[in-house]
């Protein structure tokens, strides 16, 4: 078999033959033939764990309706080529760097949305993230899915069909897409095959990331990203007493804040002083002071915009330390029962066994949920801080 | 008194500076009836203007020049400022605010080294300060005030320095001057500000009532609950932390740095640690927790949460069920 856009995709031979039959029956939909009739439809739904490939497929999606040849996803024709590199004209992605999507930005692309492609083919419109839709911008792009344009086709991605993640007027004029969390094996088959990793690098690296590709590519090649890691896991050992508690959760957040700081850090400067230049700042001579005296408001918008993206890049970093920590306890929980299924963190599996030997079941179980509780804590908008050492005195209990 | 020639009022506690403003205005007035006053901002002064201003008028009439904001004159009016300063007009009274803050720093000094009078407008920040301003403002207005007389006065009124003027200058007109507590009681009741972390601090030591009083009054004054479910959380977390860090006893000065708190607090927690074991300070940091998430639209009744919260706490303290 030649390769297509659907190769990304791993693990997910269902979706895939539901996807495919979908582009060629739009290809002939186009071509007027409409032999595969019921098989497209103009809004789609993709759900699944973080790392199962929602927006990988809704990209690859995208890129198989604008194929120009006879709609296969070749990944290699212009429509293809310019889908996957985000820049084909008729294909949006909206991908939310801060908290919330706002209602303005989604009135705006249901707008661009409504016209006619300019390529003759689809109007793709892609929200990764529709769970972080406001209920203003959901009901915008409701009144858009509800009496969609001829051309125009709607690709959402969202963890779960829950209403809290997307609301049901939605999700009910969506097709439903499906993904599973892919198999460890099959990621690090795709790691050795597509990045050229070590075999038991890639085994161990999709072990860790609990078959999520894009961490699990981070852990094999980042050594900062590894060192994380091996920080959060040796959390466990760390508490001996409530203060050791007070100090783990203290690094624990300190280094989701550093790496939320590195990951924005570069990109708020230049964001800044590309505005600042914008806005004519620096200037001198005549006039100069004039023109640079409303611009205070903009710089604070931006900044308020940055904000909200740092706050987001924070929470998703502890998210993930909370994540790696609650895979340990499920390791520990896994050994108790009888290793029935595969441990997640292969390196830490000592530490893992002599825990599931001096504890309880039912006290890792508690421990479990302390750590998921603290995540829905944040969530509810609980200051980090409070949560995670709630968190780490009930794991120190037990 | 006569009229000093070159006052520089240094703080930013407005009352003060308006009052020893006034105090030079009226000195001037009792002898000169006539006086000019001329009041000017620094931000927006020429040093032109200063000088046509601070020289005598024809028609008579002392000269009295307010300059306010004196932190922000810029360089040629703080020259000015400076050179006029060196060599003052006997019969001109030049008053400079400043606010006694980094900014303009070098003018508030070079006015002091050329021999300016001083009077100092700072903020009180201390409640010992305070209670003194209230003792001193009954004395200024002929009245005579106990010392818990002054601390409930504080209490009900709050800490802003023109309230208290105000209320102390009301109670010398509807009384005979002898201000004792039961006197500042009848005109004067509840608390004016109650912070979270009186809150806290009475949950922690297992009070349930101080607590829920404390919580009442917060609420009551109009504090907002998100600001008192974080005191609650980080009183259980100083406590935690001090507690855990010596057992029993140990210098609060040596463990100041290694908290990172400063001593006051840790004393104040080691006094109360005693009666908390390690499971009751878990409970007591998930009910905080459970509150917090609360407070910020998980209920239904904010206040019934941190009340909630509040007795948990409290009960959590000793016990740990």
């Amino acid at each position: 078999m030649t390769a297509t856009v659907f190769d990304e995709l791993v693990g997910q031979a269902d979706a895939i033959e539901t996807l495919r039959a979908a582009a060629l029956s739009a290809n002939a939909l186009l071509a007027g033939t409409n032999s595969h009739a019921g098989a497209m439809t103009h809004a789609w739904l993709f759900t699944g764990p973080a790392g199962s490939g929602r927006s990988t497929a809704a990209r690859a999606f995208a890129a198989a309706l604008q194929c120009v040849r006879g709609g296969i996803g070749c990944g290699e024709c212009s429509g293809c080529h310019t889908t996957l590199g985000g820049t084909h004209a008729d294909v949006r992605f909206v991908v939310p760097e801060g908290l919330s999507i706002p209602v303005a930005l989604m009135r705006e692309l249901v707008m661009r949305a409504a016209s006619a492609p300019t390529a003759g083919r689809w109007q793709v419109l892609v929200v990764e993230d529709a769970d972080r839709l406001t209920e203003a911008a959901a009901n915008a792009l409701l009144k858009a899915v509800e009496e969609p344009p001829a051309r125009t086709v709607f690709l959402l991605c969202a963890p779960s069909t829950h209403p809290d993640d997307i609301s049901i007027t939605i999700r009910s004029r969506c097709r439903s897409v499906p993904l599973r969390q892919p198999p460890a094996a099959a990621v690090a088959e795709l790691l050795t095959r597509r990045d050229g990793l070590a075999p038991e690098t890639a085994v161990w690296a999709a072990a860790a990331a609990q078959g999520h590709v894009g961490r699990a590519r981070r852990l094999a090649g980042d050594a900062q990203a590894r060192a994380r890691r091996e920080a959060v896991l040796a959390v466990p050992r760390q508490l001996t007493t409530i203060g050791a508690c007070f100090d783990a959760a203290a690094a624990l957040i300190e280094a989701a804040e550093a790496e939320a700081a590195d990951a924005v850090a570069a990109l708020d400067a230049t964001e800044r002083s590309a505005l600042e230049m914008a806005l004519g700042a620096g200037g001198t001579g005549k006039g100069a002071a004039g023109a640079a005296r409303g611009s205070a408001g903009q710089l604070k918008d931006l900044e308020k915009r940055q904000k909200s993206r740092a706050t987001r890049a924070q929470r998703d970093a502890l998210d993930r330390a909370l994540m790696d920590l609650a895979g340990f306890y499920r390791d520990v929980l896994n050994t108790q029962f009888g290793r029935t299924v595969s441990p997640i963190h292969l390196d830490a599996s000592p530490v893992a066994e002599a825990a599931a030997a001096r504890w309880k079941p039912e006290a890792t179980l508690r421990r479990l949920e302390a750590i998921l509780a603290c995540r829905e804590a944040i969530d509810a908008n609980v200051k980090p801080k409070i949560a995670v050492e709630a968190m780490m005195l009930a794991l120190w209990k037990g | 008194m006569s009229a000093p020639a070159l006052l520089l009022v240094l703080g930013d506690e407005e009352l003060l500076a308006a009052r020893a403003v006034a105090e030079v205005v009226d000195a001037v007035r009792r002898d000169d009836p006539l006086a000019a006053l001329t009041e000017f901002a620094a931000s927006d002064l020429l040093p032109g203007e200063l000088a046509g201003a601070l020289s005598p008028s024809l028609f008579g009439g002392r000269p009295v020049v307010v300059v306010l904001n004196g932190q922000d004159a810029k360089k040629d009016l703080a020259a000015a400022l400076t050179a006029y300063a060196q060599n003052p007009d006997p019969d001109v009274s030049l008053v400079v605010c400043h606010a006694g803050g980094a900014k303009g720093k070098a003018l508030a000094d070079a006015l002091k080294n050329a021999g300016a009078q001083v009077a100092v407008a700072a903020k009180l920040t201390r409640h010992g300060d305070r209670a003194e301003f209230v003792r001193n403002e009954f004395r200024r207005l002929g009245g005579k005030c106990s010392g818990d007389a002054a601390e409930a006065l504080l209490e009900a009124v709050g800490n802003d320095l023109r309230e208290l003027a105000s209320a102390c200058a009301q109670l010398m007109a509807d009384t005979d001057g002898r201000i004792d507590v039961e006197v500042v009681h009848r005109y004067y009741r509840g608390k004016a500000e109650v912070s979270g972390f009186s809150v806290a601090d009475a949950a922690v030591a297992g009070d349930v009532p101080a607590a829920l009083e404390a919580l009442r009054w917060a609420l009551a004054t109009g504090v907002d609950p998100v600001p008192i479910a974080d005191a609650l959380a980080d009183g259980v977390r100083t406590v935690a932390r001090v507690a855990s860090a010596a057992r029993g006893g140990g210098n609060a000065y040596q463990m100041a740095s290694k908290l990172g708190m400063p001593a006051w607090k840790i004393e104040k927690a080691q006094r109360v640690a005693r009666g908390w074991t390690p499971e009751g300070l878990v409970t007591a940091m998930a009910a905080a927790a459970r509150c917090n998430a609360e407070v910020k639209g998980g209920s239904d009744d904010r206040g019934y949460a941190l009340e909630r919260a509040v007795m948990s706490v409290a009960a959590a303290r000793g016990g740990g069920r």
